[in-house]
């Protein structure tokens, strides 16, 4: 430290923290939510006026207070957690798949294109495999452009994904004007009312218990292809350095062309449990943004599927519960934007904190210097 | 037939401006490695701090000045899309969080930001509620060349825009004059291309990489102002803004990170914008509603071609930042 007089040694230095214990990290994460929910707090306060408290408590009671309400919010942390699933394994590969609301759309659209088209052809056991299958290849064609590209040509992934997301929406757009029914309402109506042709079947009597089973059922899948599977070894290598993936002999523009295709079988799914499981109508906003939430839900989880039931289930929670507190309250209804936004930011910023030290500087040098 | 094609380019050009403000300061950001998805967001941001602005400036201030009725709102669009870049900056640069997601929580917000105020300004401040009309300032804003309309054809299809139209053309072309002249252009292209060898060169990258970011956010803004105060006229309407915030990202793709092509390229971008109400008037032929929506198809997918061409051929000018939408950190290997 002989020199330390003439060095000017920053206040703060960061280095790398890769050993930071799993519990630690969650701690961070929740302090992260609980101080944006302050901030929150204050934001409601000024714009608003309104009591904090009592605005969580009808967020809360907006998201659970009725078994109507209860079950509606799972089937939307289902869908969201089904498209979360789907991009998941193109992230860990670091393929930046921001295209799902795309292939959840196309997804959605061949499922609407067999109910309408196929309504009288086949009978309902063999519509739904081939809803299914229509919905499934859909979302492969629509996530395999892109990679197909990124492996002959290096691509730029992030930006070609992103863009096919807006010809999706507007061939959506196309389709919704073709089908519209009544004429020149511009929406499609709800397909097959009457016969309910297509429909997933309710079960147990509840209508959204088998979309939450399917995806339960991806999640498992999910989890275990990720954690156990060669595949997924494959890709966590891929991931972490494409040279090495080359050098032990990983096929790289294989596995990237099938890591998309799954992401978009999946996407394709996400879309059939949308419109045949839930909305039974199709137009070009009906993902409503759940494409770009699900980079957010795979992300917070670190691209861990279990993890994940967690993120989407606090994301849609969000959600719903500002968009009740804004019916309760009489406010617009962007303000649920604007949380989910401030919430988002918190636990985007927090992630630094556990990736990162930071090192103040030590005493003696300070003292040394005068 | 003249008038008819002067017209569409006249609108193609009224639609191409928010792109031009958008596409340039996205360059300018992504120039430094940042891909700032946020700018749907932040153009949001700059359309609404620019009507809070002028909304107060209404009603507290002297209507009758020119000058402050315009530079109030003009300075409040910067102000709020340059923090909104800012808290992107510091997330990503200070925090070194993912970009991609950082940006699409931007994009949240701001369009959250900008549809309450939006939608609750007026209540919100002793108001009678309903929707914002800014007619004043719109009006100011929409002031054109006085000798515009003496110059005939030429004169209303090129000289019949708010001073931000021309704004937007100095800026993009100032800014491609900085990117490719001067030093700081060079060292932002370097801090983009490669931050640690900017760095070893003795560089602030996370400066360089703040500036850009926070100006070409402020940038950008401005075509959410324009899109509010001149082209709607100082009214507000929930998502009226659309899908132009990534149209414009797409535009950085299409002209090749150049903000001087960017000009033509977003006012071609604006014509296929529009060109479906003009191809009946072109052809003859009525267009049905569902290939209207196909031919609001057509920017993305000519983006995606460019984007694939570019990439099949390799030309090292061509390409995207080699740093772009990683997060540099001194001490990583």
């Amino acid at each position: 430290m002989k020199n330390s007089k003439n060095l000017s040694e920053p206040l703060i230095r960061l280095s790398k923290n890769d050993a930071m214990p799993p519990w630690k990290a969650w701690c961070v994460r929740a302090g992260a939510v609980v101080a944006a929910f302050i901030v929150c707090a204050f934001i409601i306060v000024i714009l608003t006026g309104y009591n904090p408290i009592e605005v969580y408590v009808a967020m809360f009671k907006g998201s659970f207070g009725t078994s109507g309400k209860f079950w509606f919010m799972l089937q939307k942390t289902a869908i969201l957690l089904c498209i979360s699933l789907a991009v998941t394994p193109a992230f860990k590969m670091r393929f930046w798949n921001i295209g799902a609301e795309g292939q959840v759309l196309v997804g959605g659209l061949a499922t609407a294109a067999c109910m309408i088209y196929l309504d009288d052809a086949l009978p309902t056991v063999l519509l739904i495999p081939v809803m299914i299958a229509a919905s499934v290849l859909a979302g492969i064609i629509w996530a395999l452009i892109p990679a197909v590209f990124k492996a002959t040509f290096n691509t730029n992934e992030t930006l070609f994904t992103l863009m096919m997301n807006y010809v999706a929406i507007q061939l959506v757009s196309c389709f919704v004007t073709i089908w519209e029914k009544p004429k020149g309402s511009n929406t499609v109506g709800i397909i097959n009312a009457m016969s309910e042709i297509g429909w997933l079947p309710t079960i147990f009597g509840k209508k959204y218990l088998l979309n939450v089973i399917i995806v339960i059922g991806i999640t498992i899948f999910m989890y275990i292809y990720l954690k156990y599977s060669k595949h997924g070894y494959e890709i966590s290598v891929v991931g972490e350095s494409e040279n090495t993936a080359k050098y032990i002999g990983i096929n790289v523009k294989k596995v990237i062309m099938r890591t998309m295709a799954l992401s978009g079988a999946i996407c394709g799914v996400a879309g059939l449990l949308i419109i045949a499981g839930t909305n039974h109508t199709i137009s070009s906003n009906i993902v409503g943004g759940q494409g770009f939430t699900a980079i957010m839900v795979s992300w917070l989880a670190k691209f861990n599927p279990a993890v994940m039931v967690l993120t989407s289930f606090i994301l849609t929670f969000l959600g719903r519960g500002a968009s009740e507190i804004a019916t309760t309250f009489r406010l617009n209804e962007s303000i649920s934007e604007i949380l989910t936004g401030v919430i988002l930011f918190f636990i985007i910023g927090s992630e630094f904190f556990i990736n990162y030290k930071i090192n103040f500087r030590t005493k003696h040098i300070e003292e040394d210097k005068k | 037939m003249i008038t008819l094609i002067f017209g569409f380019l006249r609108q193609a050009i009224i639609q191409g401006i928010p792109l031009i403000f958008g596409s340039t300061g996205e360059i300018l950001t992504e120039k430094s490695g940042n891909l700032n998805l946020g700018i749907p967001g932040i153009m949001y941001m700059g359309g609404i701090s620019g009507v809070i602005g002028a909304f107060f400036y209404e009603k507290y201030g002297d209507v009758s000045n020119v000058f402050l009725c315009v530079l109030i709102p003009f300075l409040a669009s910067l102000a709020g899309s340059a923090l909104m870049a800012f808290i992107y900056s510091f997330l990503t640069i200070t925090l070194r969080a993912n970009q991609n997601v950082t940006g699409l929580a931007l994009t949240t917000f701001g369009v959250g930001v900008g549809n309450f105020f939006g939608g609750s300004l007026s209540s919100l401040f002793g108001g009678s509620g309903g929707t914002i009309a800014l007619n004043v300032t719109g009006n100011y804003f929409k002031t054109t060349l006085p000798f515009a309309d003496k110059l005939g054809l030429f004169g209303s299809t090129f000289l019949s825009f708010g001073f931000l139209a021309y704004l937007a053309i100095a800026i993009a072309l100032t800014a491609s004059l900085i990117l490719n002249r001067t030093r700081i252009g060079l060292n932002l292209r370097a801090v983009g291309e490669s931050p640690a060898t900017a760095d070893a060169a003795g560089i602030n990258v996370t400066l360089y990489k703040y500036l850009a970011t926070c100006i070409g956010g402020a940038i950008a803004g401005l075509g959410g102002l324009y899109f509010v105060m001149d082209y709607i006229g100082g009214a507000w309407t929930n998502n009226g803004f659309g899908d132009r915030g990534w149209l414009a990202i797409a535009l950085v793709i299409f002209v090749i990170w150049k903000p001087k092509f960017s000009i033509p390229g977003a006012i071609l971008f604006g014509g296929l914008y529009i060109i479906y109400i003009y191809i009946p008037e072109f052809t003859g032929m009525a267009l049905a509603r569902s290939s209207q929506e196909l031919f609001n198809m057509l920017p993305y997918v000519v983006t995606i071609i460019v984007l694939c061409l570019t990439s099949m051929r390799k030309k090292r000018e061509q390409q995207p930042p080699m740093s772009l939408g990683l997060s540099y950190f001194r001490e990583e290997r």
